[in-house]
């Protein structure tokens, strides 16, 4: 089956900045798709080039197997593209917008019940005439959100939708997306919120400085990193040792966090070795990794 | 809520539709600040009717039969033709890129020759309504029925299109409203201002006379004022000439930006 996207080989420059350094991979038709990665690392720049915002210095993209820049009628007719800044035009209501959006698309009238369903669903009827510039700013990012699906796309690209998006709002996207995946829409959702992706995501990708450090389902991202986490309180007056000491990976007053390799370091031994140091541990917790322990692995860096 | 994929809008190689809601939505635009975008032009161009007649009708007679005001009427609608075409296309094109709402428009099924037929025609639009507008409120000071109305229309829409698509190259080229102020300010203003709005030509020291047959709004200025008097300095098959020739080059300039994405699909 063709490929929902295919991104082969792509790289951006801006003057000296190498932003996507020959970046390549497929999602596949119905995937719920995670782009991850740390600011800047080219995740944006990606989708621009993916919706025609921006021209690739190297390299091809195609949407449902038409070329972005050859075919880009029919690339751009079978994408949805949510940007992650908040822009509008402040001339029109809010169905005005969704209605120009349509008819750029080339749907007409007939797309007008579509684009009643989207305000009710996305809870707008009530603004619907409003200019979208007295909306506040979680209403204006469910806009772009009907914006993005006036043409009722097979492909949809959420770019950060919930940065800066209260709780609330952003249970309601994600039930929202979920949705649209479920009526056999493909979705690729870029997220700083790594507990969303783990959450909504079948296979994640993780970019960092242009490049893809790594592509796998979710489940198995989280199985093929062995190692867990041990959380204690401990006090006495002991020093910890130097085979304890090199595991601890955050420490807070009298917590210690370390960091155990599956059949590699046991928490027997752990345990036996602080008491042999003097110590008394007064609480243990252990913690499996998140997608967050293994971004910060593989981009070597938190995300700032 | 999903829906089988529309073949036919996928084989589609032409965008009618897209291209029309462009245009509709390029012309709702200025007629949502009428005020701004064909009033105010109005009354700027009776206030230059109003002080030229009243100091110059005695003195200048520029052509036989012709009073001052006459001939100054045509100019002042032309004057105000180029003025707001040029300010429809630069102005919506420079504020949807510095809004970042013309990822919009990006993100659409249009190709550069419909994007630009959309915004062009619906300049063309405002430019006629500033036109009327003011044609007829000419008509209290000087009622003026047009000796060759189908000159003065095609180089109506002829002069109108020239500068939609010169708007849409600097408003291509804008970073920010500035470089638009200036553009019209150093460019727009002083070409349309020396091109013979007020006076003939002929009336100039030589040099000046032979400078402003370089000047391509001299001819828009000169074959719109045949069409309403049915003589003028220059033939009217040379202004229209000259006008598609300046059309041709602006468009090819206008359509190669659009086509690569220059400034715009970075
Ligand atoms: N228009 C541009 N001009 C120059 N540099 C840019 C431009 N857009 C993005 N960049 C740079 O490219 C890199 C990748 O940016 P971006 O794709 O926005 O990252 P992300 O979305 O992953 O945070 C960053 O270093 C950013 O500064
Ligand atoms: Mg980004």
């Amino acid at each position: 089956m063709t490929q929902a996207i295919r991104v082969e080989g792509v790289e951006k420059r801006y003057g000296a900045l190498h932003a996507l350094k020959g970046v390549s991979f497929g999602i596949e038709q119905g995937e719920y798709f995670g782009l991850l990665g740390p600011n800047g690392a080219g995740k944006s720049t990606l989708i621009n080039i993916t919706a025609g915002l921006v021209r690739a210095s190297g390299g091809h993209v195609s949407v449902m197997g038409h070329d972005v820049v050859g075919a880009f009628r029919p690339a751009r007719q079978s994408l949805g593209v949510v940007p992650q800044e908040i822009v509008y035009d402040p001339f029109f209501s809010v169905r005005d917008i969704l209605r120009i959006q349509a008819g750029y698309f080339g749907c007409g009238r007939e797309a007008w019940p579509w684009i009643e369903e989207l305000l009710e669903r996305l809870d707008l009827t009530d603004k619907c005439e409003a200019s979208i510039r007295q909306l506040s700013g979680g209403m204006k990012r469910r806009v772009l959100i009907a914006q993005a699906l006036v043409h009722r796309p097979p492909v949809v690209i959420l770019d950060e939708p919930t940065a800066g998006v209260d709780v609330e709002l952003r249970r309601t996207l994600w039930e929202f997306t979920r949705e649209l995946h479920a009526a056999g829409h493909t979705i690729v959702l870029t997220t700083h919120y790594l507990e969303e992706a783990e959450a909504l995501c079948e296979r994640i990708a993780i970019m960092d400085h242009g490049e893809l450090k790594a592509l796998e389902k979710t489940g198995d991202f989280l199985a093929r990193h062995p190692f867990r986490f041990l959380r204690l309180s401990i006090d006495g007056p002991g020093t910890v040792p130097p085979a304890i000491e090199r595991l601890v990976c955050a420490r807070d007053n009298d917590e210690l966090e370390l960091r155990l390799t599956r059949g590699q370091d046991s928490v027997a031994d752990v345990l036996d070795g602080l008491r042999d140091a003097g110590f008394r541990v007064t609480d243990v917790h252990t913690r499996e990794p998140s997608l967050e322990d293994i971004f910060v692995e593989l981009t070597g860096d938190s995300d700032e | 809520m999903n829906s089988p994929v529309d073949q036919a809008a996928l084989a589609r190689r032409f965008n009618p539709r897209g291209t029309w809601t462009l245009f509709q939505k390029e012309v709702r635009r200025f007629l949502s600040v009428i005020g701004q975008t064909v009033l105010a032009p109005v009354i700027t161009a009776v206030l230059y009717l109003l002080v030229f007649q009243h100091v110059l009708e005695d003195r200048v007679n520029v052509y036989p039969g012709v009073g001052y005001t006459a001939f100054l009427i045509p100019g002042l609608v032309m004057m105000s033709i180029i003025q707001n075409a040029f300010a429809n296309t630069s102005s919506s094109l420079t504020q949807s890129k510095i809004m970042g709402n013309l990822v919009f428009l990006l993100f659409a099924p249009l190709s550069a020759a419909e994007i630009f037929v959309a915004f062009v025609a619906a300049a063309i639009v405002r430019a006629t309504c500033v036109a009327a507008a003011l044609y007829a409120v000419g008509w209290l000071f000087i009622p003026l029925p047009l000796q060759a109305p189908l000159a003065a229309i095609a180089m109506l829409i002829l002069s109108a299109a020239c500068l939609a698509v010169l708007g849409l190259i600097a408003g291509i080229l804008a970073q920010k409203f500035d470089h638009l102020a200036a553009f019209q300010n150093f460019f727009i203003m002083p070409f349309s201002f020396l091109s013979g709005v007020f006076y003939s030509i002929h009336s100039l020291p030589e040099f000046w006379e032979h400078a402003s047959r370089f000047n391509p709004f001299f001819y828009m200025i000169d074959g719109f004022r045949y069409g309403f008097f049915g003589v003028a300095d220059a033939p009217i098959s040379h202004s229209v000439g000259v006008v598609i020739l300046f059309f041709v080059l602006l468009s090819g300039v206008a359509l190669q930006m659009l086509r690569t994405g220059y400034k715009i699909r970075s």
